[in-house]
């Protein structure tokens, strides 16, 4: 290549002043319509998709609009009063709540069981990491619907694995125990699912980020008379600090939006808003009892909450798109 | 002396753990191969010795799972070619040049990735049965495709920005223009990009659930997912028959999980790719 110039149209050349072309570029127009109509099928579906329903949310959360409009009558806006309803709800804050502590909870288990299941794979005998990392990916790839149906069948109060294994315990007699009665086992239930399949991705990612923390480093922290502890702490943790912030985050979104597992062990338990989630409880306003309006409003706060958690993502994202 | 100790420990921890990630899967796999007898049993069968073919042959010949199998495979299919020629015009647009909307669309494409889908089903719903789209291929494909074309274009501009774009230009002096030098010379190359995106959308569409069960309410019109929620709960006479279940999840499961082992090294990058560079 002799030419270093960068092609027309192409990263990092956008004139400051269109009407003063620069001479390199008179071979085709300066400013190509072909990058619009490139990205137009992708705009396109994402209008009709998404932004024209959120559009939709948007103002049905400012109307009254339940099963009599449902029926014809018009919908009419009541300013922020689903909005109040929904907030001076005490179901409404007892489900907020608990979601957010669902959220920070598995959140928080998954980031520790997975940077210590990295550690281990680092510090392990390669057989025995293989033989971790082959588990793991077995688990990562389970369809939400099959990994629920597995773990219905693994807790099944008569015949289930989990039950009969318990029993083994001197003394513990588990056979017939439902664990989906009790609304405090339940949520321990969905939590145990969800570790479980979250774990795989952090450990991955945790043990790519350890891998890339050259050996140099942590040699000169031996020779220092740095400890074990010492060099975790101070040289490993701060360098894969931002892969742990990114998959906190993740996790954090991830695990405040879970609809699927709670929604699919309510089908196969008991279902009623002791057993409700943030999405459920959604679910359950606007298609089980058509309050579209209320439920819309439930649905924006769900999502500032979720804009507001990611929003450090979005910026590293950017910032990645920035510096390619 | 204690090295070697700790290092021995630490390979038996790793086991263990392995054999606790994968025992559900080793526990889906082993009931599908039992008989009712032997599952009803109040002593697990730990190993299928016995095994029988049974519960394979049952769910293969059951219509709703054919029909669902079809429903997924066609919905599947539609999302997947379409999603890939989109973002594969939007990412060469955004990898290759800078217009003055890019960055709102960059911008648009990287916070719909993070709005949660539960938040807007009901606005979904209620658009697709304004427009008659409930029970529809079409209905629950155009809301799929919104999903997965952010991800898709976001990670195929990466594999697009790796082509050197001096490729494209010697192209061009000899001749091509803009789009043909992307289609003869890039495009070609792509390849493994697109196999990664690719698979990304697929494990998305094939394992979606919660939307489904919100617009295919019709019980000829379910995907794999909602067949086996339904098929696990209507029990023969309030005893559910788990090895059927466990046959019907395997049969969901493996697409997913050769597909997965495809792609396994991109899995983790695809996400966190920038984060550890910086």
């Amino acid at each position: 290549m002799t030419t270093p110039a960068p092609a027309p149209d192409t990263v990092g050349t956008e004139p400051a002043h269109p009407q003063t072309p620069a001479p390199t570029r008179s071979r085709r127009p300066r400013r190509s319509k072909l990058p619009l109509w490139l990205i137009l099928p992708a705009v396109g579906t994402l209008l009709v998709g998404l932004a024209y329903p959120v559009t939709w949310q948007i103002i049905n959360s400012f109307k009254e609009y339940g099963l009599a409009q449902q029926f014809g009558q018009p919908a009419e806006f009541v300013g922020l009063q689903n909005y109040i309803a929904l907030l001076t709800d005490s179901v409404f804050w007892t489900i907020a709540i608990r979601s957010v502590v669902f959220m920070a909870l598995t959140a928080l288990i998954t980031m520790a069981i997975g940077i210590l299941m990295a550690l281990l794979m680092k510090a392990v005998p390669t057989w025995s990491r293989i033989v971790l990392q082959v588990a793991m990916l077995l688990a990562w790839s389970m369809p939400i619907v099959a990994q629920m149906t597995v773990a219905n069948w693994l807790i099944d109060d008569r015949n289930g694995v989990v039950n009969y294994a318990l029993s083994l315990i001197p003394g513990v007699d588990m056979v017939g125990h439902n664990w989906l009665v009790e609304p405090l086992s339940f949520f321990g239930v969905a939590m145990t699912i969800i570790v479980w399949a979250s774990v795989p991705f952090v450990a991955f990612s945790v043990y790519a980020g350890l891998t890339q923390v050259s050996e140099e480093v942590l040699e000169a922290a031996q020779l220092d008379g740095a400890g074990r502890a010492q060099t975790l702490r101070l040289i490993i943790m701060p360098i894969i600090r931002p892969v742990l912030v990114i998959l906190l985050l993740l996790q954090l979104i991830w695990d405040l939006r879970v609809f699927a597992q709670i929604q699919l062990l309510q089908d196969f338990g008991a279902g009623g808003e002791r057993y409700d989630l943030l999405g459920t409880y959604i679910y359950g306003l606007g298609i089980g009892q058509s309050q579209f309006g209320m439920a819309s409003a439930a649905a924006m706060v769900v999502m500032v909450l979720t804009i507001a958690v990611s929003w450090g993502y979005v910026r590293s994202m950017l910032k990645e798109d920035q510096e390619s | 002396m204690t090295r070697t100790l700790l290092r021995g420990s630490g390979a038996a921890l790793a086991v263990l753990l392995a054999a606790v990630w994968a025992f559900p899967v080793y526990w889906m796999i082993n009931t599908s191969f039992q008989t009712p007898g032997s599952i009803n049993r109040l002593t697990p069968t730990f190993f299928p010795t016995h095994g029988t073919l049974g519960n394979y042959t049952a769910v293969l010949a059951d219509n709703s799972f054919l029909a669902g199998l079809g429903m997924s495979v066609t919905i599947t299919a539609l999302v997947l070619v379409v999603c890939v020629a989109f973002a594969t015009l939007a990412s060469f647009a955004i990898a290759r040049f800078r217009f003055r909307s890019r960055g709102a669309f960059v911008l648009a494409i990287i916070i719909v990735q993070m709005l949660p889908a539960e938040a807007m089903f009901i606005a979904q719903y209620k658009m697709l049965a304004s427009a008659n789209l409930l029970n529809s291929v079409l209905g629950v494909s155009i809301i799929y495709l919104a999903m997965v074309v952010p991800f898709t274009t976001w990670m195929l501009r990466g594999f697009v920005a790796g082509v050197p774009v001096d490729l494209e230009e010697a192209a061009m002096i000899d001749g091509c223009t803009r789009m043909g030098a992307f289609r003869r010379i890039t495009f070609p190359l792509l390849a493994p990009g697109l196999v990664a995106s690719g698979v990304f959308a697929f494990v998305q569409v094939w394992n979606e659930f919660a939307l489904a069960s919100i617009i295919l309410t019709e019980n000829e019109k379910a995907t794999l997912p909602l067949w086996l929620r339904d098929f696990a709960q209507t029990s023969n006479l309030g005893v559910t028959e788990w090895g059927q279940v466990m046959a019907g999840s395997v049969l969901v499961a493996i697409p997913v999980i050769v597909f997965f082992m495809i792609v396994q090294g991109r899995m983790a990058q695809g996400l966190v790719g920038g984060a550890v560079k910086g």
